[in-house]
């Protein structure tokens, strides 16, 4: 009985092909609809991609033309500048081609065959799939094409050595797309992914060693260069480590900057803005799912033991109570408690607590407003200090906030708030 | 495909939207919110009373927030603001201009005229007149009769401190106020200016009392149009 059906069928079907192929020469436009439309899905993936690696949070000047570059990167080992990377001709990669961009992203070459220096996160990229790259290059090829002619990058002999690099890529650079690990979901995959690959979170959050490699893909946390910031832990209980948080929680604060116990500041709050809000709530949810995954659970002996304070440390940390009840205590409250989801709390707040006082301190220097996002539109914020109290009072208030309703941090001195002024601005 | 993608968009706002922070203990102002800004550039009681922070309640709104957008995008250059910028949207940075353009503060008192009456002189006709000459355009004529300023982009000269107004002189004669802006009338003029005439303006117009509003409408001649073009245009700007 089905047989007859099935002839049926394909004869129809020869028949719609016949007739479509009939059009064809008549009307060119509409045959070459299909590839356009699909060229049209790929550019629109490649822009998501591009949002979701923030390509341009690093190849954009101050208030410049976007994927322009000109972007000054200070590393210990010079200072690079981020290249053009609209489809210009002349300044930027007009005159490359889908296979150039690979070779970029993937093997970290340029385009006349030399090694690209690590800054360019390609040790991260690698992981990124061939048909990614290519939607992010289909992508950047529809730009507007900006002619834009960036100063050339100033490395530090002898860094600026092409051998030495191919040493360290030998040494500390993997080639290779991500391989799904099967025994774990196809979300917590698809989180691995964007967190290891495109979003390069590695890039900041993991300690590097003297020649600027990363500790494997441990996101351990670390200073990052050049910025004098503290990328938190994304393991550890100390730090920013998610084991025990939900899943909603982690991909509200990513997506929107502010939950009812953190907000992100500093770059956090620049990723969030310019690339993490733009993710997909499926894709925010792997990534969530990822890094929980990767977080510390608590365990029993976490409690530590806090030894009994001698009188001088009790002396000190005094000094700072005044200065935190004329102010701070407005808007952080009484016992540290915060106000949820506007203040955030500093009683039990890791970022408080953990072992590098800088990014407290910087909060206390230069203030901020966690970001501006479709979620959070019109975010409350905090006010620069470095203006209205002295380097000492800043160093009591963060010495008695990390030692107040529970809190244990090391003390910090008015040398550590001096040195961790400065910045790119 | 795109609807589906527009439904699934609106549903998610919505989401967010039913999370958004709401607290008793918090009022959900724009004053609550600008409390970073306020620490230095002062509330009802010390608007415009800082050795340096300006006063910027009252100032019109375009001003504003043309000059809260060249802080955080870098054309303007001050490290402070930079940072407390950098992760806002041009929307909710119009919000902020129009909520401090809109506080009607009572100004400081006018502080004391040290000059000379030569270098009052001097300056009064630079104020009123300009110098032709040298190509100096009055003061009056961008920044109205009263110098408070013209709706929506131009700022007023009064109710600042000295300090505030001898370092924008100095930076525009540096270049280093404004980076990038093409053209950059004032740091134009401000070059044209003798260190006499500049040292002159900052003891006079803090010390002028205030007298009236930011002027609604003076209309510019074209060709100081046509030279402070960066000044007065404000894509995105809405009343």
């Amino acid at each position: 009985m089905k047989q007859p059906s099935k002839f049926r069928l394909a004869g129809k079907q020869q028949v719609a092909v016949f007739i479509v192929s009939m059009l064809l020469p008549l009307s060119s436009v509409a045959a070459a609809q299909p590839s356009a439309d699909s060229n049209a899905e790929q550019v629109q993936r490649g822009e998501y991609l591009a949002r979701a690696g923030n390509c341009m949070g690093c190849h954009t000047t101050r208030g410049g033309k976007p994927y322009a570059g000109g972007r000054e990167l200070v590393t210990p080992f010079g200072k690079f500048i981020t290249p053009n990377i609209t489809p210009d001709s002349e300044t930027g990669i007009g005159h490359w081609s889908e296979e150039d961009f690979w070779q970029a992203l993937h093997y970290g070459k340029g385009r006349d065959g030399s090694y690209l220096y690590p800054v360019f996160p390609y040790t991260e990229y690698t992981k990124v799939t061939r048909q990614d790259a290519d939607a992010i290059f289909a992508y950047l090829r529809s730009l507007m094409p900006v002619t834009q002619t960036n100063p050339p990058h100033k490395i530090t002999p002898p860094y600026d050595n092409q051998f030495l690099l191919f040493l360290w890529r030998t040494w500390y650079f993997k080639e290779g797309v991500y391989e799904p690990d099967d025994s774990k979901s196809e979300e917590w995959n698809r989180g691995n992914y964007l967190v290891q690959g495109l979003g390069h979170c590695n890039a900041c959050h993991t300690p590097r060693n003297v020649w600027g490699a990363s500790q494997d893909d441990k996101l351990a946390g670390g200073e990052i260069m050049g910025t004098y910031w503290y990328a938190p832990s994304l393991i550890s209980q100390r730090e920013a480590g998610m084991g025990e948080w939900s899943v909603d929680e982690i991909a509200k604060l990513l997506s929107t900057g502010v939950t009812d116990h953190a907000v992100t500041s500093g770059p956090m709050a620049t990723i969030v803005r310019q690339s993490l809000q733009y993710l997909s709530t499926k894709d925010m949810r792997a990534v969530a799912v990822y890094l929980q995954s990767l977080g510390e659970k608590r365990s029993e002996e976490s409690s530590r033991k806090i030894p009994p304070m001698p009188e001088r440390v009790s002396r000190y940390l005094a000094l700072g109570e005044p200065v935190y009840v004329k102010h701070c205590q407005g808007c952080h409250g009484k016992s540290g408690e915060g106000v949820p989801g506007v203040y955030p709390p500093l009683a039990g707040n890791r970022s408080v607590t953990m072992t590098s006082p800088l990014n407290t301190i910087r909060s206390v220097l230069y203030g901020g407003f966690s970001p501006a996002t479709a979620g959070n539109p019109r975010p409350y914020g905090m006010p620069p200090f470095q203006h209205i109290i002295r380097d000492h009072e800043i160093a009591w208030v963060v010495s008695y906030i990390r030692n107040a309703w529970g809190n244990l941090g090391s003390l910090v001195s008015p040398e550590d708030v001096d040195s961790s002024r400065g910045n790119e601005f | 495909m795109k609807f589906i993608v527009f439904i699934l968009l609106a549903m998610g706002s919505g989401l967010i939207n039913a999370q958004e922070p709401v607290s008793p203990l918090v009022p959900d102002t724009l004053e609550q919110r600008v409390k970073p800004c306020t620490i230095c550039h002062g509330d009802e009681d010390r608007a415009g009373r800082d050795a340096y922070y300006p006063r910027i309640a009252g100032k019109p709104a375009g001003y504003l927030f043309n000059q809260l957008r060249n802080f955080r995008d870098g054309r303007r250059y001050y490290q402070a603001m930079a940072i407390l910028l950098e992760n806002l949207s041009d929307e909710y940075l119009l919000e902020i201009a129009h909520y401090f353009s809109s506080l009607k503060y009572p100004y400081p008192e006018a502080a004391a005229n040290t000059l000379s009456p030569e270098e009052t002189q001097t300056v009064e006709t630079l104020i009123h007149s300009g110098d032709p000459e040298r190509d100096i355009p009055a003061c009056s004529a961008c920044h109205g009769k009263a110098l408070m300023g013209v709706k929506p982009f131009i700022p007023s000269l009064l109710g600042l401190p000295h300090a505030y107004v001898a370092a924008q002189f100095g930076g525009w004669r540096n270049g280093g106020s404004m980076r990038g802006q093409i053209p950059d009338c004032m740091s134009e003029i401000a070059r044209k200016l003798s260190q006499e005439e500049v040292n002159a303006l900052t003891v006079w117009l803090p010390a002028q009392p205030i007298t009236a509003e930011p002027a609604e409408t003076e209309i510019l001649t074209t060709e100081l149009t046509q030279r402070c073009q960066t000044t007065l245009s404000g894509e995105g700007f809405t009343r």
